[in-house]
């Protein structure tokens, strides 16, 4: 028994170990960016912010924030465009067994393995004629064809799982497919909306390839933009490239804190089941 | 009746995709056919060259290295994320406590906007100020110029990518362990095997369709890895670095000058090879589902 404990006891250290292993980096990012300008060349550099300043955040808080909140549009527009597109189309490849839907499947599976910067190529060449080059809207639209085809696979696998009988039950009291959707399959299937919602809204703010191609130098810059001309105007405050890291990450400190059950569904749904 | 309010249901997927997939891949198609320049660009007439642009590129002197580049950090970043990802998924299975924080606490990297990552990886290779470096000092290893040196740009990025790559290996593996029944491990322990034959015999072949679906996802995935090395290294010093998805960036947006056909080109390489690779995916899950 004793003999026991002390075993587990011991992997739990291990794994406490591993795990700083790994989140080493994110750590740095979080030193570096309350590093003091005179300290930052420091050799060897310091291994805590025993001098913390909040300089750098001060640079994210007066440059940054425009970058910010057009991250935030973006992605919240991302968002509700993937899910308007992604839950209908799920529920029909899982309930209604349209003909062609297999087709259809397979064609949102190999949507998935484009390469961005292919994606990125093909909408600069349509963006460019229309005029929507640095558009706020033109940047939301791109965004959404990576979360798209993810979207209909968690919601087809998802809504696979209701039950028929609760649909027939609602066909029975009269109810139509726009209704029986409207109201009985979205509103069971909220823990899908939140998993789709959750990767749209992360993979947006991400983005940098989209970014960089569509609306790089106009006034619709998001904040993956915001670091990386930092970066490039400017490459000895790397406190305040840091601290804007930091604050770049906070939405999926955020969403892991908040949601991690949904963040494990999505990753593991969306690598195994077709 | 039915097929009609399906497709109903389908209908605004099914435009987009023509319009927001479709679409954009045939004018990059149609981009990697004709001689484009700028101003030929907005008014729509680029003279139409069929396969010159392909020529160009399979006769540039960036395209052996690329597509060796390509190999070498797909194949890499490839074996160590499985490995590190299967070996961690193994250890976070057991029964300790906080185990299922830390695995969760495991999901960071992956989740990090890109240029978060690879902009901290880049401070932290530094050659004069990196913590790296400091390190490999302390223990009497002389400086490395990571990102500066040509000998050294490819395994920077690899390194980083592999960071990035290991949690959804660890959290993919481990799902696949769970459907392992605790019972095979009984008989097996019962049997007299050790915790390595228990390894090998049971838990590995077992999970060998979710592996093959793990690397042939990672294979895709690495294959079209953009962010990391442009943000880090650019491709260079010297094209050290480039690879299929960052000579095609260059080429289209890199220089003050761009070539858009040669750079389109060059992407549908890519997206041959990817396709290629995702038929092989979806065979794979074929079988299995059959299985």
């Amino acid at each position: 028994m004793n003999r026991n404990r002390r075993r587990t006891r011991l992997k739990t250290a291990i794994g406490v170990l591993l795990t700083a292993i790994m989140l080493f980096p994110v750590y740095w990012m979080l030193n570096v960016s309350l590093t003091r300008d005179q300290d930052m060349r420091k050799s060897p550099p310091d291994l805590l912010p025993l001098h913390g300043t909040l300089s750098g955040y001060r640079a994210v808080l007066d440059e940054q924030l425009p970058y910010l909140g057009t991250s935030f549009v973006i992605g919240l527009g991302t968002v509700v465009l993937t899910v308007v597109l992604s839950a209908p189309a799920g529920y029909a490849l899982a309930k209604l067994r349209p003909r062609g839907g297999g087709i259809l499947g397979f064609v949102l599976l190999a949507a998935q393995m484009i390469p961005g910067i292919i994606m990125a190529m093909g909408f600069y060449a349509i963006y460019l004629q229309l005029g929507l080059l640095q558009s706020v809207p033109g940047l939301i639209v791109a965004d959404s064809t990576l979360s798209v085809p993810f979207g209909v696979l968690i919601f087809t696998a998802f809504m696979s799982g209701i039950p028929g009988e609760l649909l027939q039950a609602a066909r029975t009291d009269g109810a139509g497919p726009m209704r029986t959707f409207w109201s009985i399959v979205l509103p069971i299937s909220r823990n899908a909306v939140v998993t789709v919602s959750l990767f749209a809204f992360l993979w947006s703010w991400s983005d940098f390839v989209f970014a960089s191609t569509l609306v790089n130098g106009g006034g619709h810059e998001p904040i993956t933009l915001g670091i990386y001309h930092y970066i490039g105007n400017n490459n000895q405050q790397w406190n305040a490239i840091m601290a804007t890291a930091v604050v770049a990450s906070l939405p999926a400190a955020a969403i892991l804190v908040l949601a991690q059950r949904y963040v494990a569904a999505g990753v593991t749904a969306g690598a195994v089941k077709d | 009746m039915k097929q009609r309010t399906a497709w109903g249901f389908l209908a605004p997927v099914t435009v987009y995709l023509a319009l927001f997939y479709a679409y954009p891949l045939y004018r990059n198609l149609d981009l990697s056919l004709r001689d484009y320049t700028v101003r030929s660009f907005v008014q729509g007439d680029a003279p139409f060259t069929g396969l010159a642009n392909y020529r160009k590129v399979l006769a540039d002197p960036t395209f052996a290295p690329a597509l060796l580049h390509t190999a070498v950090f797909t194949a890499v970043c490839l074996v160590f994320q499985y490995a590190i990802g299967l070996a961690l998924a193994v250890f976070f299975d057991q029964n300790f406590r906080l185990s299922a924080t830390l695995r969760a606490l495991f999901l960071v990297p992956w989740l990090l906007p890109l240029i978060v990552s690879a902009s901290t990886w880049s401070w932290m290779l530094n050659t004069e100020s990196g913590i790296v470096n400091a390190g490999l000092h302390a223990v009497g290893v002389g400086q490395v110029n990571w990102l500066t040196s040509p000998s050294w740009s490819l395994t920077s990025v690899i390194i980083a990518n592999i960071w990035i790559g290991v949690p959804f290996n660890l959290v993919v593996l481990h799902s696949g362990l769970q459907s392992i029944p605790p019972s095979l491990y009984e008989a097996a322990a019962i049997d007299g095997a050790n915790a390595w034959q228990r390894f090998w015999r049971v838990t590995f072949p077992l999970l060998r369709p979710v592996s093959a679906i793990t690397l042939l996802l990672g294979l895709i995935y690495t294959l079209k890895v953009f962010d990391i090395i442009w943000i880090m290294t650019k491709g260079g010093p010297a094209d050290s670095s480039t690879t299929f998805a960052t000579w095609s960036y260059q080429l289209g947006f890199g220089n003050l000058l761009p070539a858009f056909g040669p750079g389109a080109a060059v992407g549908n390489l890519l997206v041959i090879a990817a396709l290629v690779f995702g038929l092989v995916y979806v065979r794979a899950q074929r079988k299995q589902a059959l299985s």
